[in-house]
């Protein structure tokens, strides 16, 4: 495959990403910081290329049911937001999880609760992995951590969404999201055709023919039995992702007496403040969770029983803790250390955070 | 090599675009790069600024509070960023509206006279580029090919033109750069 190189913004390679992955339709209204991901969408025409529909719609909650409809004519559809647009959209994305619908919803997290500030948080991780909306339902989250994983998580997140059934929340923050490193795309993947669409999904409403029965759209099941029935089989499919779909990265883990837990932005932080360590004799490496729903939960109590303390290290009053403590179950001590608001921590405040919270307390 | 630099001044001196340039050339010249900008409500008539990291490495985080260079074009960034540059590390500065001069010791201290300079050639859309001229005098993390090759990137065609004018004034930066202190 050709690699092309190119130095952009994460939030223009999310929207580079969905061209080249043959994405049909972007919905979406604009909020700060991901504003970029319409916008150069809107420079590009995709329309005039490849097809693709980009549409402003006058709120998120239309933006979300749109992808509700296209989604459920088995087409490649996503929309992007920010903290509280995202929040608009919770009912929108309970309905496509009970309907099992595909589709891709971007998340580049602002300050919060409320209108918040508009700069880089993590204050969603409870949201993105633990409903948001109601009822028993989970996303499939991925926490890129570069602009290359922006591009490149777009690509995995069609093949999950469309394996699964699923919706597929890409978690990013404002850091990523403005922030321009250098990328490398590859060629155009086509959007499916008719044909590739029933034959990749089979059960979307495009039209019956008269050799089978009606595919139906719906989250509604009036019957408790066939509706425990319907939950029965999320669980299921949920455990499935939970067996199959955990990814993660290690950076100096092999001689690790303390590790970091960080995904995103907070991550690429928790490097520098490994390289910080290190020169101080700490021997200090980072667990870096790529997805979120499914936890790398095996992998941190395994490390759990060699390390002797964990640092959850998250822009938020501390929620992916809670996930990291389980999984370490008592073996090790766990603690977090985070700022909020939209305050980024500093490499050296996260080193200070492990010496005072965890080596010398 | 890795080279963590702090640009800052105020919004529409060209803060954004110089760091976008340094950055596309260090990529063309196959550096690793990051370009992380101040996206606050700041921008819009206050301070801009941007971090801008070049190295042979794999970049860990693009946030960054302590820089190896810091590039400073009006009185609140250098208020803001004067401690924040590493020892033995740049300070580089125009003095077009300084009235509070730095007063580290532990810092090597350059001063380049560019806004005055690009208004007296007639040179002012420019100037930034004329700032980076002097930056690459004194580290020259990346070379004067390369920086022409970052134009033609980050510039859309239509502004090719434009190049020439562009690299004459990174050539009268690096003539016009003055050593204020070297530790």
């Amino acid at each position: 495959m050709a690699k092309e190189l190119k130095l952009m913004k994460g939030n223009e390679a999310i929207a580079e990403a969905a061209i080249r992955s043959g994405c049909d339709g972007y919905f979406g209204y604009p909020i700060t910081p991901q504003s970029e991901v319409m916008e150069y969408l809107m420079l590009e025409k995709p329309w005039e290329r490849t097809g693709m529909v980009v549409l402003q719609a006058e709120s998120e909650v239309s933006s979300i049911n749109m992808v509700y409809g296209g989604a459920g004519a088995g087409k490649k559809v996503m929309t992007s937001s920010s903290s509280p647009g995202i929040s608009l959209m919770q009912e929108g994305l309970t309905y496509l999880a009970g309907a099992e619908l595909p589709c891709l919803v971007v998340n580049v997290v602002r300050g919060g609760p409320g209108l918040g500030t508009i700069q880089p948080s993590q204050a969603d991780y409870f949201q993105a992995t633990k409903g948001g909306g109601h009822g028993d339902y989970q996303l499939f989250v991925l926490a890129p951590a570069s602009v290359q994983e922006m591009y490149d998580f777009v690509f995995d997140a069609w093949d999950i969404a469309f394996k699964y059934r699923n919706p597929v929340m890409i978690l990013s923050d404002g850091a990523i999201g403005q922030v321009m490193e250098k990328l490398y795309v590859g060629d155009y993947v086509p959007r499916w055709t008719e044909e590739q669409i029933h034959e990749n999904a089979p059960w979307a409403a495009f039209g019956k023919p008269a050799t089978r029965d009606h595919n139906i759209i719906t989250s509604l099941e009036l019957d408790s039995a066939k509706e425990e029935i319907h939950n029965q089989k999320l669980q299921a499919k949920y455990r499935e992702m939970e067996r199959n779909e955990v990814r993660f990265e290690e950076i100096n883990c092999e001689d690790a007496e303390y590790i970091f837990v960080a995904y995103g932005s907070s991550a690429r932080i928790a490097q520098k403040a490994i390289q910080l360590g290190r020169e101080k004799g700490i021997k200090v490496g980072l667990l870096r969770p790529i997805t979120l729903f499914p936890f790398p939960t095996k992998r941190l109590g395994e490390l759990s029983k060699q390390v002797k303390g964990m640092l959850s290290v998250e822009m938020s009053a501390g929620q992916m803790v809670t996930d990291v403590r389980l999984a370490a179950e008592n073996r090790c001590k766990v603690e977090h250390y985070g700022r909020f608001g939209g305050m980024i921590p500093t490499p050296h405040e996260v080193l200070e955070a492990m010496e005072t919270k965890i080596i010398n307390a | 090599m890795t080279e963590e630099i702090i640009i800052a001044g105020f919004g529409g001196q060209g803060v954004l675009s110089m760091g976008k340039i340094l950055a596309y050339s260090g990529a063309m010249q196959d550096k690793e790069v990051s370009w992380m900008p101040s996206y606050g409500p700041e921008m819009r008539g206050g301070t801009a600024n941007v971090s801008v990291i070049i190295s042979d490495e794999r970049i860990s985080s693009p946030i960054i509070s302590q820089f190896d260079t810091a590039i400073i074009l009006n009185q609140q960034s250098l208020d803001k960023f004067e401690h924040s540059v590493k020892p033995g590390g740049v300070l580089l500065y125009d003095p077009n509206g300084i009235t509070k001069l730095p007063t580290r010791k532990d810092i090597n201290i350059y001063k380049v006279a560019a806004t005055e300079k690009s208004a007296e050639m007639g040179m002012v859309k420019t100037f930034n580029m004329m700032v980076l001229g002097a930056f690459l005098k004194v580290k020259p993390v990346v070379t004067e090919e390369y920086i022409e090759k970052g134009l033609k990137k980050s510039l859309p065609e239509r502004h090719h033109k434009l190049i020439p004018d562009n690299l004459k004034a990174v050539e009268i930066g690096k003539e016009i750069v003055e050593t204020i202190q070297t530790v």
